[in-house]
């Protein structure tokens, strides 16, 4: 059963003073690496098209900031059909909570029903969820889009959505959890009056939450940068992701490209996926550090 | 408050493996029936059929008279403390408490009421808004009996609730337990292997082995005409010696003391009702002996010594002053010599 919390009060390996001083310069090397072209994209967000157009760029972000922002954001861009980043922020926003709530949903309960039932072709039913696991969206992209076709759901949220949501990655690992969930506790909870239902709302979620919000973090951020599916199922501007409308942003001429509002919109683009990291890191940090069985 | 009644229950695994073979238990209302027996012998699996988690593949089950076979764990009215304890880890420990009452719709200031009764006996009252991984074992096994307790169920099964415990906590809960369900007055069956613990919890004792019941009743009378070799070995500890006989002889061909009944082919004396003298005694049974070992565990010794060509094991008060290879004679009354047959079936 629960232990008390490991890794808090663990010594570090390598405490040795030379030891930190190697280990931070590695990091902050590494975040340089990783950050700078950020920063640099940011620059180029604060800066008119002429600047950006005129190499070199400045290092230090321009006096542009709010005239850019504000019109990307309300004002729309011309080569995507004049629609303003924030409806991109929108759909991908639903989207992105869309495939990550569904999946999440669709596979703790496909987890639940194939590690605690007992019905008729159940080990069948795992392997199809597992094999399932060899057929990404690419693969079956072109069946897909004739149903969606079908069903009248191309420019749609739903059509967005749904195709994306159906998770053997997600199930298998809620199903490695319960498979944890020591025998003991479930017949408990039976001799206690939950039924399926209870047991799975008062016993199985609070111990999945942090499981859940690992998850959710790394669905959010699966759903935010699609690519090819919504690029397919999207014709009407207006329905655009994000990711799309980067894309669509930029021409092959260069000078037929405002650069400043791309940039704005790479900006914008990488704002949501950093505060559900953020915002959502106490919990999964918490669900590394001390897992609750 | 219920009567349980086992007849001829039968279990099969999906597998195939018999793990019940045929037992009929009668328990009576209030009382505290012990099943004990080695690892394996269908003890656990007797105990989930009573529960409702395991079904009974043949036989009845009946609380009250009425059968339950097919009725679950929850309209079976019972409650069950498990060997981990298996409490919620998400929950606090008053949660754990409530969370059947809950389930069962038991208004609100009656479930408070009744936790924090049950807190107090128990004295855990102080411990309410902790989670499990806050507490140390044996408050974890406290909390585990308050769950069953708090429910004032029909009936308390229990399923080696002790054994992760140390030995003197065990010793402590061992009497709380007993006299918790004396004061409770709820009809509890109770499973172990630790035959000290069947010995002064039970009421009944059932002793069984390989799926099926040795023999059952009262624990004193189990210890003084054991029905077999196995309950003779299992029962008391150390066990009790066992010698075979083939016509008056030991197996070293050592003539024995006394004539034996009639088919009886093994003499079995317990390590107690054996004593060690210099010179031999007129009546009773009496082995020349040679000590092999001493063990002394304070207020008793132990010696192990090879006689009629095996190792016996006999107790003496006090401390053995007896030296490794010192030549004796080990004796024990008429009265307290059990026979077997050769099936190990007890015959006088
Ligand atoms: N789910 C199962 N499927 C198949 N066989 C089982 C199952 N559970 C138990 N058995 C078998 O049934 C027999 C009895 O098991 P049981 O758990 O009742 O033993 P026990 O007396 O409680 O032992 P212990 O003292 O070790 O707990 C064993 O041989 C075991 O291997
Ligand atoms: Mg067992």
């Amino acid at each position: 059963m629960a232990e008390p919390s490991k890794g808090h009060d663990k010594l570090m390996i390598g405490q040795s003073p030379t030891g930190i001083y190697i280990a931070h310069a590695i990091l902050i090397l590494g975040v340089i690496v990783v950050a700078f072209p950020i920063y640099y994209t940011f620059v180029a967000s604060t800066h008119s098209l002429q600047t950006i157009l005129r190499p070199p760029l400045p290092l230090l972000p321009g006096d542009r900031f709010i005239e850019n922002y504000s019109e990307a954001l309300f004002g729309g861009v011309g080569r995507i059909g004049g629609v303003p980043v924030w409806t991109l922020l929108f759909n991908t926003t639903v989207v992105a909570l869309g495939i990550a709530i569904g999946k999440i949903i669709i596979s703790i309960l496909s987890a639940y029903a194939i590690v605690f039932f007992r019905f008729p072709l159940r080990m069948t039913f795992f392997w199809i969820i597992f094999i399932t696991l060899m057929l990404p969206v690419e693969v079956r992209i072109l069946p897909t889009y004739k149903v969606m076709v079908d069903l009248g759901l191309i420019d749609t949220y739903a059509g967005l959505i749904v195709p994306l949501i159906a998770s053997a990655t997600a199930t298998l690992l809620f199903r490695q959890f319960f498979l944890t969930i020591p025998g003991e506790l479930v017949e408990a909870a039976r001799v206690d009056g939950a039924g399926p239902f209870r047991f799975f709302k008062d016993i199985l979620l609070p111990l999945s939450r942090t499981n859940i919000a690992a998850l959710f973090v790394i669905l959010f951020i699966y759903g935010w940068t699609q690519y090819l599916w919504p690029l397919l199922v999207t014709n009407d501007n207006q329905m655009n992701t994000i990711v799309i409308a980067l894309k669509k942003m930029v021409s092959f001429a260069d000078a037929d490209t405002e650069w400043h509002l791309v940039m704005v919109t790479a900006m914008l683009a990488i704002v949501p996926p950093i505060l559900v990291v953020v915002l959502m890191q106490r919990w999964f940090v918490r669900g590394l550090v001390d897992t609750e069985k | 408050m219920a009567t349980v009644d086992l007849k001829d229950v039968r279990k099969v695994y999906p597998g195939g493996v018999e793990a019940v073979k045929g037992v009929s238990i009668a328990i009576p209302d209030k009382a505290l029936c012990v099943l004990v027996g080695p690892s394996g012998c269908g003890k656990s699996t007797l105990l989930r059929m009573i529960a409702g988690l395991e079904t009974i593949s043949d036989g009845t089950c009946a609380f009250d008279g009425k059968v339950v076979n097919t009725i679950g764990p929850t309209e079976r009215d019972i409650a069950m403390v498990f060997q981990n304890y298996a409490l919620y880890p998400h929950m606090k420990v008053y949660d754990n408490m409530a969370y059947g009452l809950r389930n069962r719709g038991t208004p609100k200031d009656e479930i408070d009421r009744r936790v924090r009764e049950t807190a107090k006996i128990l004295e855990l009252s102080h411990l309410l808004d902790r989670r499990p991984r806050e507490l140390s074992g044996g408050q974890r096994q406290r909390v585990a009996m308050g769950r069953a307790i708090v429910r004032q169920p029909k009936v308390f099964l229990f399923d080696e609730p002790l054994s992760n415990l140390d030995a003197k906590l065990r010793g402590q809960m061992r009497v709380e337990i007993k006299n918790l369900q004396r004061a409770l007055g709820v009809t509890s069956v109770y499973v172990t292997h630790d035959q000290l613990e069947a010995m002064t919890l039970a009421d009944i004792l059932v002793v069984m082995n390989a799926g099926k019941v040795e023999q059952m009743g009262n624990p004193l009378d189990i210890y003084e005409q054991p029905a077999s070799t196995f309950v003779a070995s299992f029962i008391g500890a150390p066990p009790m010696n066992l010698l075979p006989i083939t016509n008056g002889k030991f197996t070293d061909g050592s003539a024995l003391s006394i004539t034996a009944p009639a088919g009886a082919t093994i003499l079995g004396f317990r390590p107690e009702d054996a004593d060690v003298t210099e010179s031999a005694p007129k009546q009773g049974l009496t082995l020349p002996a040679k000590v092999e070992g001493v063990e002394p565990v304070g207020a008793e010794s132990f010696l192990y010594c090879a006689a009629a060509g095996q190792r016996i094991v006999v107790r003496v008060s006090g401390r053995a002053l007896h030296e490794i290879g010192a030549k004796l004679t080990v004796s024990a009354p008429l009265e307290k010599l059990h026979w077997f047959d050769k099936d190990g079936k007890r015959v006088g």
